[in-house]
């Protein structure tokens, strides 16, 4: 094997040092015993237990582990269902239709939602329409999941169930399901892990009478920023940080295919 | 599995018939006793070949297909594409009186209604808007040589890293990416603070030899920070899957013959790494293009993008059809770029 040059070690460890520098920034002051994110004066979880103290920012929780528990749920059933019909029947307009949410900016899904909610359906904006458009941006990524899973599998299993006098049910039940079964569960955990950080087309779905935590940090960003947004963060990205490391486990395709 | 599809395929067959509906170790019996032996054990499972059988398939093929296919087409018809024309009709409608869209059909009482042209002629009626496009694409175009330059050395070493490290290091790209976003950004409002260490330095510095002190926070450099930040590893991830598959015997060919180290890699690699340089660089410019969050936090007053100008349309002065406008404006633009990029691969491989 050829040898790296130094230089390239050097950029690379940099860029490494700047993916991670303003994390730990972040997870150090929340420890900081100082109201300005400005120099160290001492540890505290002062911090901490102003946020748990924090009504809002609970509620904010709340919503949206719900929100990320039902759009994830749902979004995994159609994900599924596309990943499966597109690698077997590959119909075009349905890859259209499922990679496009994906791929553009989530600005123009967000916007186009809000009218279409409140100008055609007459919804008030809230859980509902939250729900909605998370399911509807991450369908996409369970879809490519699923997908990436069913393209490394040979085909002459199905073919052999098939052969055999499986019924297209008893396919899917006893042999296509359990194989997919780990990408399924990795897609999941990332349309939660997405739906949990949602923040653009939340911030056009949710209306005023909902709150998730991204919400709730992005008011706080941009009203009084304080270092309990340092803590809520810091538990924030424990959090997904297992539900990534958890997903990859679950299916090693996931890292390639999900990115 | 590969390498095994007899043994899978055994496995398959033990479960779809356990040993009570077939003992013998041929599936279909062969004496007409046997075959309604087994019918009427199982009588799911069809043992019966020819016509019958095949049009009953056939039909179940259909309606499976119809059964898999039809609830996320459904669900992305109602709540993707219909959304995204009713932005287009938004786009050639009045904006109404408090917010929201004129009525199409006519009132009865002398109030806007119906299709206009209007928002299209407003955008161009005044340059700025057209200006902060332009703004828009030169801090999408600066963002993505940015990454460019920061992900190449990262997709390199992962790529030439021993097999065993790969998937560690791919892990370590993807962790911070998946902290939430505006944690992300709201990093470097801390780090480029004013009373950050890194500002009283700089301005320190810049006092010493006379000049003005400058802010770092809330300028187009934070911005750009910002943007290079969130977007970087979907830069580093089509790289490496890029880099990853390159022959190293291509390299010593290419030193064989007597190319340098410079040579190696722009005669060599580069050539080779243009579709991850493509893919990446479709997944940054696209999102920074319509971005909001970022100058939004970062930004200052004179900062604003495409994405800021569509928010305010849609939640400060709340003119909807202008800002469908704007909409289908950044619409097209991505869509030119998504095709150019498609294009430019497809060059590529023609070409290679």
């Amino acid at each position: 094997m050829r040898r790296l040059p130094v230089w390239l070690k050097l950029a690379a460890a940099a860029s490494f040092a700047f993916l991670y520098v303003p994390l730990v920034v972040v997870v150090a002051y929340s420890f900081n015993d100082s109201r300005l994110n400005a120099e160290w004066v001492g540890f505290t979880l002062d911090w901490y237990r102003v946020l748990f103290g924090d009504k809002e920012m609970q509620l904010a929780a709340r919503n949206s582990l719900a929100i990320a528990l039902v759009a994830s749920l749902c979004a995994t059933f159609f994900g599924t269902l596309a990943g499966l019909a597109i690698h077997r029947y590959h119909p075009r307009w349905l890859v259209l239709l499922v990679i496009t949410p994906v791929a553009m900016p989530e600005i123009l899904l967000g916007v186009s939602l809000l009218v279409f909610f409140i100008q055609v359906l007459h919804l008030t904006l809230g859980l509902v329409s939250v729900v909605l458009a998370h399911i509807t941006f991450s369908i996409g990524f369970v879809a490519i999941v699923v997908r990436t899973r069913l393209a490394g599998m040979d085909e002459s299993i199905f073919e052999a169930a098939r052969d055999l006098g499986a019924s297209p049910w008893q396919t899917f039940r006893l042999v296509t399901f359990p194989l997919i079964l780990p990408a399924v569960v990795a897609g999941f955990l990332m349309a939660f892990t997405l739906s949990l950080d949602d923040f653009v087309i939340t911030f056009f779905t949710a209306g005023v009478g909902v709150s998730t935590l991204p919400l709730q940090i992005y008011s706080m960003i941009k009203i009084a920023v304080t270092p309990e947004v340092n803590a809520i963060s810091t538990l924030l990205m424990l959090l997904t940080l297992l539900l990534v490391v958890a997903a990859s486990r679950m299916d090693k395709g996931f890292m390639k295919g999900g990115g | 599995m590969a390498s095994s599809p007899f043994r899978q395929t055994d496995n398959v067959k033990q479960r779809l018939f356990p040993p009570c509906v077939v003992a013998s170790p041929c599936r279909i019996p062969h004496t007409a006793a046997g075959l309604r032996l087994a019918w009427r054990k199982n009588p799911s499972v069809s043992f019966v070949t020819g016509l019958a059988e095949r049009t009953t398939s056939q039909r179940g093929e259909r309606l499976t297909r119809l059964g898999v296919t039809a609830p996320p087409t459904l669900f992305l018809l109602a709540f993707f594409l219909v959304p995204a024309l009713i932005v287009v009709l938004a786009s050639f409608q009045f904006p109404g009186e408090f917010g929201g869209l004129a009525p199409l059909a006519d009132p009865g009482d002398g109030r806007e209604h119906g299709l206009t042209l209007e928002n299209i002629q407003f955008f161009f009626s005044d340059f700025l808007f057209t200006e902060i496009f332009l703004r828009s694409f030169v801090v999408a175009a600066e963002s993505t040589l940015i990454c460019l330059a920061m992900a190449y050395p990262v997709a390199w070493l992962i790529a030439k890293s021993p097999k065993q490290h790969r998937d560690f290091l791919v892990l370590l790209v993807i962790l911070p990416f998946a902290s939430n976003f505006l944690i992300r950004v709201y990093a470097w409002m801390i780090i480029l603070g004013p009373q950050a260490a890194l500002a009283r330095t700089l301005n320190g510095v810049l006092g010493a030899f006379g000049f003005e002190p400058v802010s770092l926070l809330f300028s187009p450099f934070a911005v750009l920070v910002g943007m290079v930040y969130v977007h970087l590893p979907f830069m580093i991830l089509p790289l490496y899957t890029n880099l990853e598959k390159h022959d190293p015997l291509l390299l010593d060919a290419a030193q064989d013959l007597g190319a340098n180290a410079w040579q190696r890699f722009w005669r060599v690699t580069w050539p080779l790494s243009l579709p991850g340089v493509f893919a990446g660089s479709a997944l940054v410019f696209i999102p920074v293009l319509g971005m909001f969050a970022i100058p939004d936090i970062l930004g200052g007053t004179r900062d604003m993008l495409i994405g800021n100008l569509i928010k305010d349309q849609f939640l400060g002065v709340r003119d909807w059809p202008f800002g469908a406008t704007l909409s289908i404006v950044l619409t097209l633009c991505v869509l030119a770029l998504a095709g150019l990029a498609a294009w430019a691969g497809k060059a590529r491989r023609t070409h290679a």
